[in-house]
């Protein structure tokens, strides 16, 4: 459960590899990347011809001077300090005017934090959470969709329309009944507080994912799977060897949105994984942030961010694909 | 949409055709069968965790529940109680005051910085990294980030303050400037996706309007009002309600800054939910009747954007 409505896992404005369908000759990477080259030198509301005049072309490098350097300034040098503010001492940290750079940039703060926090064992479990509720939100959503999209059976629709219903009632402002049906479940009897299943259940109830996956595979040809259907391959099968090999772009959505969503969420795990062996990084250093230095408040901030931002480095292209284009044309 | 098979039109029965070919009814029994094999995993999780606490909210709201002995029914008490508590009116302040200026820093910024980004040839791929870069980092970091920035002693905004000759502020301790200081958090952390969803819609704008317009002798402004707002419409209109939605559950923010405070200057209606239910001794029933009310705005604001969006699609 995220503990804000996402902007960008909403149904209008996400998916851009999710509203074309199948994989077309342009979204394979290279040719894909051509046309963004192409498209970043379009004609915006600036003309070229604009730009190329004198005063046009002054204008226009200040402009981008002054961007770059705000921008960095904006969003980089927050995290800059961040960085540096955890090497420095306890008398520096607090001395005025601060110092730019560490005068004796301590590295031990980081050893010192990781056992502070318990790093090690906050991650663990923030990894664990983050896969486990991808995997069974795939699982879940993926036969979910395939069913609703290519089976169609009774009352289908009537259940579709149940799901994404629930898209329009943020989870934080049903979090007091969902604590309680999970500290007690409805006919089953189960309490799943501090148990992995507490995220990895109301994870995989996420009408954006079923959204998302019935859109795609709507737009593969029905013709396809009666074929498949006469030759007499079970409807497994058919998932398995036909839609998911296509599916691929959108199954790298749902799966990165999923993680980062697991991952990053805090009001849910705060309620739910109280148990400081259970405990998620988001809520681990928020528990432990009052007993702490300052500096090594930043090192702990610094290492719960790392893991986020390999996979924003990593996955870049698939993230802002997924966020961009595509749907905003309607 | 597709309509179920078993559900399609049948003529009357004197015109049916003679049951030629059982083998469709019984693949059609089939079907469904698989289909729902294939549903039951989802429709567990949805029933049990999506629409049950759904009900279960409006059901707690007129109850009195501790959750170990058996729940009384207690009318609209709990509707009573919640709206007489002096905090129930701050917090509807606070949240729709917080939603406003949300609106102004998170709206047209992102929106204005998107147009500017989008006439820029050089550095893109570095501008829309380091925007998304907060979006990506966990709520958590930049909120214990801005925490120490708005230190009222060596933080780092008020030596900036300090540095050009302003006096210093006291951000979050002062009622004047705690709920702009939780916004001013908020937009940085969240301005990314914004960013970037407007410079999509920006890039399918086609360039042929431009083009008549400066033919036309529109100018930089006039284009920028009579072209690039026109064609974003639709994404502008979404953008708000969605932004709305998104700021009325604010909680990390006055629960790891402020605490709601100071006199209750930052309580938010997600916040006095929390506390009613995980603070106070377990008012569960308080909780969920705010819940309720909640709900009720989100379904209105939902509403309004469908209506707004259909009518505009027309």
């Amino acid at each position: 459960m995220a503990n804000t409505v996402d902007l960008s896992t909403h149904p209008e404005t996400a998916g851009d590899d999710t509203r074309k369908g199948p994989p077309t000759a342009a979204s394979r990477p290279r040719e894909r990347r051509r046309a963004h080259w192409a498209e970043g030198h379009s004609r915006t509301i600036i003309s070229p011809l604009e730009l190329k005049s004198r005063w046009g072309s002054r204008i226009y490098w200040t402009v981008l001077a002054a961007i770059l350097s705000v921008f960095t300034l904006v969003f980089v040098f927050p995290l800059y300090w961040m960085v540096t503010g955890a090497m420095k001492s306890g008398e520096e940290i607090a001395q005025m005017p601060p110092t730019l750079w560490p005068k004796d940039p301590d590295f031990s703060v980081f050893a010192d934090a990781w056992e502070l926090f318990d790093v090690g064992l906050l991650l663990k479990n923030t990894l664990f959470y983050s896969v486990g509720a991808w995997l069974f939100a795939l699982a879940v959503d993926v036969t979910a969709a395939y069913a609703l999209s290519k089976l169609r059976p009774m009352f289908g629709n009537v259940i579709l329309g149940a799901m994404f219903a629930t898209l329009m009632i943020p989870p934080i402002v049903v979090m007091i009944p969902a604590y309680i049906t999970v500290t007690d479940v409805p006919i089953f009897g189960w309490n799943l507080l501090n148990t992995p299943w507490a995220i990895w259940f109301p994870v995989a109830a996420n009408g954006f994912n079923i959204f998302l996956l019935k859109r795609f595979f709507d737009s593969i040809p029905d013709e396809i799977l009666e074929a498949a259907e006469i030759d007499g391959v079970p409807p497994w099968r058919v998932l398995v060897s036909i839609i998911l090999p296509i599916s691929r772009p959108i199954l790298g959505v749902v799966s990165i949105f999923t993680i980062v969503m697991v991952f990053k969420d805090f009001v849910w795990p705060l309620l739910v994984l109280p148990d400081s062996e259970k405990m998620t990084i988001s809520v681990g250093l928020s528990q432990t942030a009052g007993q702490v230095t300052q500096n090594q408040i930043m090192a702990g901030l610094v290492m719960a961010s790392i893991p986020m931002i390999i996979v924003f480095v990593f996955f870049q292209r698939s993230i802002m694909a997924g966020l961009t284009a595509g749907s905003l044309k309607g | 949409m597709d309509t179920p098979t078993v559900q399609a039109k049948r003529p009357p029965k004197s015109q049916r055709r003679p049951p030629a070919r059982p083998s469709r009814q019984r693949r059609t029994l089939r079907t469904n069968i698989t289909a729902y094999g294939f549903l039951c995993a989802a429709l567990f999780c949805f029933a049990l965790f999506a629409w049950w606490p759904i009900v279960r909210q409006v059901v707690l709201s007129f109850q009195e529940t501790n959750l170990v002995d058996e729940p009384t029914w207690v009318g609209l008490d709990n509707f009573r109680a919640v709206v007489e508590d002096p905090a129930f009116g701050q917090a509807w302040k606070n949240t729709f005051a917080f939603t406003f200026l949300a609106l102004l820093c998170g709206y047209v910024i992102p929106f204005v910085v998107a147009i500017v980004l989008n006439e820029l040839r050089h550095a893109r791929g570095y501008l829309r990294f380091v925007v998304y870069l907060p979006v990506m980092l966990p709520p958590i970091v930049s909120v214990l980030l801005f925490r120490w920035f708005y230190d009222p002693g060596p933080g780092l905004f008020n030596q900036l303050l300090d540095f050009v000759g302003l006096p210093g502020l006291s951000w979050l301790d002062s009622t004047d400037t705690a709920l702009i200081s939780l916004v001013i958090v908020s937009t940085w952390m969240n301005m990314g996706s914004g960013v970037l969803i407007y410079l999509a819609a920006l890039q399918n704008i086609p360039g042929e309007l431009y083009e008549a317009a400066e033919l036309d002798g529109a100018g930089i402004f006039r284009r920028i009002w009579n072209v690039t707002i026109p064609q974003t419409r639709l994404i502008l209109l979404l953008m708000l309600m969605l932004q709305v939605v998104a700021t009325m559950q604010v909680f990390i923010e006055p629960y790891m800054l402020t605490g709601g405070g100071p006199e209750n200057a930052t309580v938010t209606v997600a916040f006095l939910m929390y506390q009613y239910a995980f603070v106070y001794g377990g008012n569960y029933g308080a909780g969920s009747a705010l819940g309720v009310m909640l709900m009720v705005v989100l379904l209105a604001v939902a509403a309004v954007q469908l209506r707004l969006t259909r009518d505009e699609k027309r």
